[in-house]
């Protein structure tokens, strides 16, 4: 059972290969989390990340595989997954998401398809799947890492950032139909993040490394809130940025 | 029955069960019935002890009957009576409860479950050691239980959390009063040091003593403290009269932060200065000196949204230095605590979960926020276990299991105990999960 500061005993990470995913799991371990699910697609980094939780204190880390490009998989990977855990899951991440390249993707319409299965349908389906599975354990919490491009969408990461901001807002009436439940869930908008994802990017103003992330989404988890913002200032930098008149807006992003 | 969020007193971990209100003679049936149970009273104990996520739980509520009260003070009360019922009732007679926590709110089948003890703990004992017997529903059927008939279910039952059977009723030992005051002590002292050495050699001569202490103060005023020490008077100069009803109350959560180092400073600082350097016999009702915080319905809001926990530890006599040496943690860790309040033990209740040992308890009221807090809290169990001591399950909203096991060697001893009444598991709590007393 999670305890009176979020610190859950039993995590399933859908996506548990990613550098966010790792050291979230890894600083959950140090907590409490015993039992951690490692869901991905490379099997390689999830024993990698199954290794490293072992290290941080885990003592059960069964391997769940799937593919976020076929969204029939979303379905069997959390049955799999709460199969392995063979007790009430305390804690899901969803942390499956894929950056792409825009300037490749936005004339390929498969690869624009791949895009919003990645990002979107696959998380949804996978939150479909988990619904009545949390809800009949009268207790427990979603984190899906969402990002602030899905708060105003640019023109040079349209692919991903309006896939995320599908989900982000998904995810906004799927928190409220959670109410009364016992299940909660939070949405995590990190900014700019030092990740293999994001290698050989142009990093944004106040980026911030995975480590951090994961520090603000623990602290996040000991509050109520539904919108962890990481680091902090996102949330203020948006406010104002998601009401910037259009063309200043895009003159802010021109290199980028 | 209907879908319920079910927190407790710290309103911390929620969890959402199908609850009911059965009357006894329905327990059983619940039992055989629900694929997962637990009972529940008041919710006063702090953490998840009175929640069970995803299954059934049974309010104690239409449990409410009471006998009258024997010549000789004895009384048999089904589980949902509480604490101030039997004030209520028995104060005009001339009858007291033998032992009273902090709250009048609790259930008796609470008081049993989590064995509480109150500021008499050092010479009387707790709840259990004043249960003559007690009737418990478990999935193996309805089994009387007394110190001589069934005796180790009997006693693993207090400290037990609920986990050994849901309580139907029992049979208590009232205590003679003839007066509602209680003839007080009041002591103040600068540090630590010299409020413990006083309490070593001379709570013996009192019925009831505490002493409230400042952990926000460093240096040679650290741990200043309050001592409150006396017994009920032995004249009457009022009438036996029940205590009156909460006048106040807190009708929604606070601003979480309202309690913070600076305000929680603010009101340790007025509260020492207004108690008196000495004062000696001073009449005090009982709501004031056994439930001050009675006088407030809902206090626990004050702590906001993100709630508060309590971290209440018991170690023994030779290892007064922990209760030192966790004051200093927090006091120089910026966590700040509000109202912590130190006590003598006497001996636990026989049962492998009973909490109290022969020494010291050491209870702290924290506000849930500050990030330093869970880690702090992780230093104080492992200064607790190394010193032989352990935390009150009660209280407990976040200890792990293997320093439950460390805290608590017993544990196997009361599962067996348990295993023999409910071999299936079907009794169960969001803390017997958390603390792996239960694994499914």
């Amino acid at each position: 059972m999670e305890n009176a500061f979020g610190q859950p005993q039993t995590v399933v990470v859908l996506g548990g290969s990613s550098d966010i995913a790792r050291e979230l799991t890894t600083k959950l371990c140090a907590e409490r989390a015993r039992t951690v699910v490692l869901a991905g697609r490379n099997e390689q980094l999830l024993n990698e990340a199954a290794a490293e939780a072992q290290r941080a204190g885990a003592t059960l880390t069964p391997i769940v595989r799937f593919d976020a490009e076929d969204v029939t998989s979303a379905e069997r990977a959390v049955r799999e997954s709460f199969e392995a855990v063979g007790a009430p899951v305390d804690l899901v991440v969803i942390a499956v998401g894929l950056l792409g390249n825009q300037e490749v993707d936005e004339n390929d319409p498969a690869a624009a398809a791949r895009m919003s299965i990645v990002n979107y349908a696959w998380p949804v389906s996978a939150l479909a799947a988990l619904r009545e599975r949390m809800i009949a354990q009268g207790a427990g919490r979603i984190v899906v890492i969402s990002s602030v491009a899905g708060i105003r969408v640019r023109r040079g990461s349209y692919l991903y950032s309006g896939a995320k901001a599908g989900l982000d807002r998904l995810c906004e009436g799927y928190a409220d139909s959670l109410i009364g439940t016992g299940v909660t869930l939070q949405i995590v908008r990190p900014g700019f993040v030092h990740t293999k994802m994001t290698t050989g990017m142009k990093p944004a103003p106040f980026s911030v490394d995975a480590t951090k992330v994961a520090n603000d989404i623990v602290a996040g988890m000991r509050t109520p809130q539904r919108i962890i913002y990481t680091p902090g200032i996102m949330k203020w930098l948006f406010a104002i940025l998601r009401h910037l008149p259009a063309p200043l807006w895009r003159k802010i992003n021109e290199d980028r | 029955m209907t879908r319920e969020r079910l927190y407790g007193w710290g309103r911390t971990s929620p969890s959402v069960a199908e609850v009911l209100a059965p009357i006894a003679s329905d327990v059983e049936n619940e039992l055989h019935r629900a694929p997962r149970l637990l009972a529940r009273g008041l919710g006063r104990s702090y953490g998840d002890a009175a929640q069970l996520a995803g299954g059934t739980v049974l309010r104690s509520s239409e449990m409410a009957t009471m006998s009258p009260i024997s010549s000789d003070g004895r009384v048999t009360v089904e589980a949902g009576v509480t604490i101030d019922d039997l004030i209520r009732v028995g104060v005009p007679q001339g009858w007291f409860v033998p032992v009273t926590p902090g709250t009048r709110q609790v259930s008796v089948g609470g008081a049993i479950a989590a064995d509480v003890h109150g500021k008499n703990h050092h010479v009387e004992g707790s709840f259990g050691h004043h249960v003559l017997s007690m009737r418990l529903a478990t999935p193996r059927g309805i089994i009387s239980c007394s110190p001589t008939v069934e005796s180790e279910l009997f006693w693993a039952t207090f400290g037990g959390m609920g986990l050994t059977g849901v309580v139907l009723d029992a049979e208590l030992q009232l205590i003679a009063i003839s007066s509602t005051d209680v003839l007080v002590d009041t002591t103040r002292f600068n540090n630590l040091d010299a409020v413990m050495n006083e309490m070593s050699s001379g709570d013996h001569r009192y019925r009831y003593s505490v002493a409230w202490v400042d952990c926000m103060t460093t240096g040679s005023s650290m741990g200043r403290a309050i001592l409150t020490r006396g017994d009920h008077a032995t004249e009457s100069r009022s009438e036996l009269a029940p205590p009156r009803e909460a006048k106040l109350a807190v009708p929604f959560n606070a601003p979480s932060g309202l309690l913070n180092p600076l305000t929680i400073r603010a009101f340790n600082e007025l509260w020492f200065r207004a108690a008196p350097k000495q004062r000696r016999d001073e009449a005090q009702s009982i709501s004031s000196f056994f439930h001050p915080l009675d006088g407030v319905r809902d206090w626990n809001r004050l702590y906001g949204r993100k709630g508060f926990v309590q971290y209440q530890f018991a170690v023994p006599d030779t290892a007064g230095e922990t209760v030192v040496d966790a004051i200093k943690t927090l006091s120089t860790s910026k966590v700040p605590s509000f109202l912590a309040v130190l006590k003598r033990f006497g001996a636990g209740t026989p049962g492998p979960l009973s909490f109290p040992m022969p020494g010291w308890t050491l209870a702290l009221d924290l506000p849930v926020g500050p990030s330093a807090l869970p880690g702090v809290l992780d230093q104080l169990d492992e200064l607790v276990t190394n010193a032989g001591g352990r935390v009150y399950l009660a209280k407990d909203a976040r200890l792990d299991p293997a320093h439950f096991r460390a805290m608590y060697p017993r544990y196997q001893e009361f599962l067996a105990i348990k295993h023999r009444v409910d071999p299936d598991d079907i009794i169960s709590s969001d803390l017997a999960r958390r603390l792996e007393l239960i694994r499914k």
